[in-house]
């Protein structure tokens, strides 16, 4: 048993209604790292402001090396030596990176800023952990690994003994994961204590020794990670033994929507297509595999009407479209789930209700003679909150202030509740923890069950297999063939990812 | 050729410095609230508040520096009432700004009359006089211009290096940087965003007061309605054009002034006869705009600049 550096004694957070933690006690040891699990909402992020002075606990006490810290003080907890690596990095993007370390560590009356002093600190900083950086580099210019070394640099600045790291994976490419853990790892052999708040339940079993579970803002339990299973985790963290949404047979019905060797322009960011066919039919997934930016997002913009064919045809029902816009496609009964929830899918400022109605605002039951029925708004917001289990205050509540999985709940509600002809399902799960993946994928599944045609585009290969009864593969601005469910291998499919199968389709079919 | 000439005379880049001193010191404490994320245009107004009660506390017997120190607390008040709203209660900064301008300009006017109910020409002080500082003559090309100013253009040129080295050699400075950049990163690190951003305002807007102030104690020697002009704005538009950074705002405000110093003299020249001298009078503001296109195209602004903080949002 080693020393406890931290210790969280009955912290109680309440906002408005919502209980974000209810009596959590935590306890964590010199040089161990914790695991902070939870689903979106469970009140890790929460539990890790209140200990950081940032939201202030309704009851409870934060104790840091034996001492209680004052609460609401951000100051408090950077003194005695708790440093955090926000999930949104708190970096000033026009500034270097020493500046950006350096400040606010000497007083703000103070006459020089020791640069020298501090480049040279750094640099030794950095050396010692294997966090490789520019001091003068603007970090602006920096890629977001390289940003989230900056933030833990700062934090090992002012000599951290405790490092919270809140989702610190979500942003990162596999690699760099890899390479962060590394460093974790060495942190904690040279004595710091490591506070690792994920979903990801590989990495958590990975990285950490003992695991805390968040449910609905309970501590739910602790675990040794060398006596628990990620299946046992995940059912804890979710509250029941988790099962994957089951997929019945189901024959597809009639072609709803084709596209007729159809070629894009590649726009600013995404590839243009070349010479594309595809058949949507009714109750059937469609699975769009592939490495994002391979023409993926060239196909969601042309279905949802923000780009039309530069050649070919694009088949609504048997017949041509002529005209083609965004407006069209939503009258068309086609809806869809964007790929950027944060951007595309909501206006982060605009309450829950607003964003609700924000694709039929002008459509019945919610405009009348050009007026906006609010009642009706509200009431039909109401009835996604509670449908889709949205955890928030209310309807009223801005949409910046909901975690990613319960945008996408409202997101995923706002889409179903119009019972769509077509769904554009882009990148439905990412970054959502189990329970919201299955609850996605469970809902997926009902409306294809319904008779609705859904395009599934994901870079999670594992996801295409288990729901797609069709499957193409996108690869530099082309898509592959068709191909059945159970009738082609993961290998198989990899080859038309790197673009190798297409090579040899091609000389095949040379004359 | 005698338009060129008049480039060349001392006594033309004596006007020019002497035009520019309340804009540079006007334009250095828009741009400390700027660089603090926060857009102060009550700057007009503080302005014209300031010429008054510099000239007011000269008038009364204070001396001409009481009359600055006074112009510079009244700027700081006014400051501290456009931080309150903008800052601690994050309202409009456009509304607050143009409100507070609106506010100053109206109280001047009614507290000149209240003060000077009987008089029909503005009374006269013993404004500040040139000061001849014998080593400055040696600079080149500017030189014999700086050589010959008033105590309160040599406060300006001070001002600009202050506030470049506040703003760049100290922890505060990186400090109130941050702050224009991302807040958060300043909360995040136990610092007041708040008092920041206050503290910003609150001098920068007695920065300005002694800008306004310079009109009434050393350019003219009295004071009178709509004597600042605009000049408020001016500097607004010096702060983009200085890119933020103050070294260049300086040199915006002296190329603004010299525009303006060659303006008087085009109109007294030969040339001046045959054309209305309202072209004369706008071709500062011209070249202003055509040199802020030129100029300010790649200009990183502040990214909190006129976002409000909140503490515990997202």
């Amino acid at each position: 048993m080693g020393e406890v550096v931290l210790r969280l004694e009955g912290i109680t957070k309440n906002f408005g209604a919502l209980k974000a933690n209810e009596n959590v006690s935590l306890n964590l040891e010199k040089g161990e790292v914790l695991a902070l699990l939870g689903e979106n909402g469970a009140g890790k992020t929460t539990l890790m402001n209140i200990l950081f002075g940032q939201y202030t606990a309704d009851s409870g006490r934060v104790e840091v090396f034996g001492k209680t810290l004052p609460p609401g003080m951000a100051r408090a907890a950077l003194d005695a030596g708790v440093g955090m690596v926000h999930q949104h990095f708190t970096l000033a993007h026009n500034l270097s990176v020493l500046e950006n370390v350096i400040l606010g560590t000497s007083s703000l009356w103070s006459w020089k800023l020791q640069y020298k002093q501090a480049r040279q600190q750094l640099l030794e900083l950095a050396n010692r952990y294997h966090l490789k950086i520019n001091p003068d580099a603007k970090v602006s210019a920096l890629s977001v690994g390289e940003r989230q070394r900056v933030e833990i640099l700062k934090a090992l600045f002012r000599q951290a003994k405790i490092l919270i790291l809140d989702e610190p994976t979500a942003v990162l490419t596999p690699q760099e994961t890899e390479s962060l853990f590394k460093t974790l790892t060495e942190a904690t052999e040279q004595g710091l204590s490591i506070i690792f708040i994920s979903h990801k339940l590989h990495e958590v079993m990975k990285i950490a020794q003992k695991v805390a579970i968040l449910r609905h803002g309970k501590l739910i339990a602790t675990k040794e990670t060398r006596e628990t299973s990620p299946n046992e985790l995940a059912a804890l963290m979710v509250g029941n033994p988790i099962r994957p949404p089951a997929v019945t047979e189901r024959d597809s019905g009639p072609v709803v929507m084709e596209l007729l060797n159809v070629s894009t322009e590649s726009q600013h960011h995404s590839k243009g297509l070349k010479n594309v066919s595809m058949r949507l039919c009714s109750g059937e997934i469609v699975g769009l595999a592939g490495v994002s930016g391979n023409g993926q997002t060239s196909i969601a913009d042309l279905v949802a009407g923000l780009i039309t064919p530069s050649q070919g045809k694009l088949h609504l029902d048997g017949k041509p479209i002529d005209q083609w816009s965004p407006r069209q496609s939503v009258l068309s009964g086609i809806a869809r789930i964007p790929e950027d929830r944060h951007h595309a899918g909501t206006i982060a400022d605009f309450s829950l209700t607003e964003n609700s109605i924000i694709e039929r605002y002008r459509d019945q039951p919610f405009a009348r003679h050009g007026w906006v029925n609010w009642q009706a708004a509200e009431g039909f917001t109401q009835e996604l909150i509670r449908q889709y289990d949205v955890r928030c205050p209310g309807p009223d509540t801005r949409i910046r202030l909901l975690s990613g999985g319960n945008m996408q709940k409202l997101i995923l509600g706002r889409v179903l509740q119009n019972d769509p002809r077509v769904i554009l399902a882009h990148q439905p799960s990412r970054g959502l923890d189990i329970g919201a993946v299955h609850y996605v994928h469970k809902k997926l599944l009902e409306a294809r069950q319904k008779g609705a045609t859904i395009l599934l585009i994901s870079e999670d290969l594992d996801e295409i297999l288990q729901l797609s009864d069709i499957i193409h593969v996108a690869s530099a601005g082309r898509v592959s063939p068709p191909f059945q469910r159970g009738k082609v291998t993961p290998t198989e499919l990899g080859g038309w990812m790197s673009g190798a199968a297409f090579a040899k389709q091609e000389t095949l079919h040379a004359p | 050729m005698e338009i060129l000439e008049i480039f060349l005379t001392a006594s033309f880049w004596t006007a020019a410095i002497r035009i520019a001193s309340p804009l540079i010191l006007a334009t250095m404490g828009e741009l400390i609230c700027e660089r603090a994320g926060v857009l102060n245009l009550g700057i007009e107004g503080i302005m014209v508040a300031g010429a008054f009660v510099g000239w007011f506390g000269a008038y009364i017997g204070m001396g001409l520096w009481g009359g600055v120190l006074l112009a510079f607390v009244v700027g700081m008040l006014l400051g501290l009432l456009h931080a309150s709203m903008t800052v601690s209660l994050g309202l409009s900064q456009h509304v607050v700004g143009l409100g507070i301008t609106l506010l100053a300009t109206s109280l001047t006017y009614y507290a000149y009359r209240v003060a000077l109910p009987e008089v029909t020409s503005p009374p006269k002080i013993e404004a500040f006089q040139p000061i001849s500082v014998a080593i400055l003559a040696y600079i080149p090309i500017l030189g014999p211009a700086l050589a010959e100013q008033t105590p309160l253009t040599y406060l300006a040129i001070a001002t600009v290096l202050i506030t470049s080295f506040v703003l760049y050699r100290t922890p505060l400075g990186l400090a109130l940087r941050a702050v224009g950049e991302n807040p958060s990163s300043v909360a995040a690190q136990g610092l007041s965003v708040l008092g920041l951003r206050i503290g910003a305002v609150v001098v920068g807007s007695g920065l300005m007061a002694l800008g306004g102030a310079f009109l009434t104690l050393s350019a003219f020697d009295s004071f009178f309605f709509g004597m600042v002009n605009g000049r408020g704005w001016v500097c607004i538009a010096l702060v983009v054009f200085g890119a933020w950074k103050p070294h260049k705002a300086f040199l915006g405000a002296i190329l603004f002034a010299a525009f303006d110093a060659f303006q008087i003299r085009l109109q007294q020249s030969t040339i001046g006869a045959d054309i209305p001298y309202q072209i004369f009078l706008m071709m500062p503001y011209f070249l202003s705009i055509a040199a802020l296109v030129v100029m300010s195209r790649k200009a990183e602004v502040p990214a909190a600049l006129m976002v409000p903080f909140y503490k515990g949002e997202r």
